[in-house]
């Protein structure tokens, strides 16, 4: 394997944490983002090892059980259930959901 | 009346179906033992209530004589399982005050076979963790308490803390990476992971889907495989359900070992490990040598590597399963300047700081550039270790390991070691890696008093034989210790 390109000698730094917290849609404190740099690269950096391995020729593993995919008739099984669905949202009017506006 | 929270599953089953007593007074007793075990802050949710009224109708399908194979038996279930109208957490503030207008598969199927529900048990937040100290309903505490409060393990840590503090007679759980089988063997409880496609996922708050198995904990190797046969079986709303017949599993907690090969990994043997879990590992292969089963060197050199692999995959499986608590559809929302901060803060506010991380190494390792250095390295490295497991194999019908590395250790002691926390599933993760059935055994108290569990791990789909080898070992164990009843 090619050794990734950041790890124990590079680490992630503050602004790595920064976008990382950005897709996962994490909102994290300026203040935050030093520290938890340190927590990810001690994970990271324990996680290394595995660039150890011989994988040579071997395919990653996609299911833990050797089964094929199933298929099922292109069938509607299930529906009607509006109120069900809405019942636990944080808002919702008149039978749909209330969210932030999202186009200006 | 003796005291009925004292039976086994299968005792109190036989008692009711002997008359000796109704499931109105078999809840009852259990109901006034939850009440009494409070302390141990196993539930997250009570429904105690709700739990006589289907007592009540139990005892009613069982003088028509429509009684199932769980009929009146009062249960708990691990908060991860969707209840219908019962409100579920996954031990997490994301999801509010989440009532599931729909029932899990594995709970419907425990429902249609009479199953008597005490309450939804406390788990680590969204099933991360090994100690149950994740959760943000509180620590569940160990019901074999010493000087200091210890963990139950995690995450399955209510419902193996229930189970042994005897308030619930079996209790269902999760297993991702160890979370069944650890906490069982932090209790002296028996725990069973059956192979990956047993127990259908649907309705289970999903962690890393390719890894995530139901099973149950439980007093007995007998009442575990009971409790597996009603969880178990096909399902066509989870792709992955596995469309195979249950084994004859209740029968094979009594069949014989002669001749069976159990291997023993050499790699199994850490550093730092207790040499009172060595000891108990040996005195396990001189048992399973007495019940006439051969022994077996294996190797599996692969081990080492399980836990970092995992560390990938789970991580990058639940940040992908995890997006879809964004705080519109259900859960708390905190509002923000506009959208994307709106998600933002309802995730950091809903989030514990264990599931934020693992969003986050996630993310990390299926972000551009770094996916094929770790993520796809990590699958690779787990092909090579289930054809480790393939090639024990040909050699060997069953392994035995220890369970754990340790025995329950203090509350707050490990809490801020991230890597010394993962360390406690080294011996069972392997299992989920390779999609493999594990059980574990309670085998003996350690000089501290505290119990110690074995494992068993067998091939796919060969539960039978898993069973077989686990009844065998409780039979020599024969680990009959409680816990003191401290908390009443």
């Amino acid at each position: 394997m090619s050794k990734p390109e950041t790890g124990p000698e590079t680490g992630v730094d503050a602004e790595t944490v920064r976008k990382i917290a950005r897709l996962s849609r994490l909102h994290v404190e300026e203040e935050r983002l030093v520290p938890l740099a340190d927590e990810l690269n001690g994970i990271l950096g324990w996680i290394e090892q595995l660039g150890e391995v011989d994988v040579a020729g071997v395919e990653p593993m996609t299911s833990a059980v050797d089964m094929k995919a199933p298929l099922r008739a292109d069938a509607i099984t299930d529906g009607n259930k509006r109120d069900d669905v809405l019942a636990n949202a944080p808002r919702s009017d008149s039978g749909f959901y209330v969210v932030p506006r999202s186009v200006e | 009346m003796s005291d009925l929270t004292k039976l086994t599953l299968e005792d109190a089953l036989e008692g009711m179906t002997k008359g000796d007593f109704s499931s109105v007074e078999l809840t009852r007793a259990h109901v006034d033992a939850c009440m009494e075990a409070s302390d141990l802050n196993a539930f997250v949710t009570t429904t105690f209530e709700q739990a006589l009224n289907q007592a009540k109708a139990s005892d009613e399908r069982r003088a028509k004589g429509e009684a199932g194979s769980l009929e009146g038996a009062p249960l708990g279930v691990k908060d991860l399982f969707c209840t219908e109208g019962v409100k579920t957490t996954a031990g997490s503030q994301i999801l509010g005050d989440f009532k599931p207008p729909y029932e899990s598969s594995v709970t419907t199927n425990m429902k249609a076979d009479g199953m008597v529900m005490l309450g939804k048990l406390n788990l680590d937040e969204f099933a991360m963790g090994s100690s149950n100290e994740t959760s943000s309903y509180g620590n569940v505490v160990n019901p074999w308490k010493k000087d200091v409060e210890l963990v139950p393990g995690g995450s399955s840590g209510g419902s193996a803390a229930a189970v042994a503090a005897d308030i619930c007679l079996g209790a269902t759980a999760t297993d991702t990476g160890g979370s069944i089988r650890q906490p069982a063997s932090f209790t002296g409880t028996v725990g069973i992971k059956p192979t990956y496609g047993r127990c259908s996922r649907w309705g289970v708050v999903a962690f890393a889907s390719s890894l995530d198995q139901a099973g149950p904990i439980a007093k007995t190797v007998k009442d575990s495989a009971i409790l597996l046969d009603s969880m178990a079986g096909y399902d066509p709303k989870d792709s992955t359900s596995l469309n195979v017949d249950n084994g004859d599993w209740v029968a094979s907690c009594e069949k014989s070992i002669k001749g069976l090969r159990i291997g023993i990994p050499k790699e199994y043997t850490v550093d730092g490990m207790p040499s009172e879990i060595q000891t108990l590992w040996d005195q396990g292969i001189e048992w399973m040598k007495d019940a006439g089963a051969e022994i077996v060197p294996v190797s599996l050199p692969h081990t080492k590597y399980a836990l970092p692999a995992y560390y990938i995959v789970a991580p990058a499986e639940a940040s992908s399963n995890l997006a879809r608590y964004d705080g519109m559809r259900y859960g708390t929302r905190v509002d923000g300047e506009n959208l994307n901060d709106t998600y933002e803060r309802t995730r950091a506010a809903g989030f514990g700081p264990e599931v934020q991380r693992r969003i986050m190494i996630g993310t990390y390792v299926l972000s551009a550039g770094y996916y094929d250095a770790y993520y796809l390295q990590a699958q690779k490295v787990r092909t090579r270790i289930a054809q480790d497991f393939k090639n024990a194999w040909e050699t060997c019908d069953a392994l035995l390991t220890p369970t754990c590395p340790s025995a329950p250790f203090a509350i707050g002691r490990k809490v801020n070691d991230p890597i010394t926390m993962y360390l406690n599933d080294i011996f069972t993760v392997t299992a989920n890696l390779a999609g493999l059935p594990g059980i574990s055994v309670p085998a003996a108290l350690d000089g501290d008093g505290l119990p110690l569990g074995l494992q068993i791990i067998g091939k796919a789909l060969d539960e039978d034989t898993v069973f077989a080898a686990a009844g065998a070992l409780e039979k020599a164990a024969n680990f009959t210790a409680k816990p003191n009843k401290w908390w009443v």
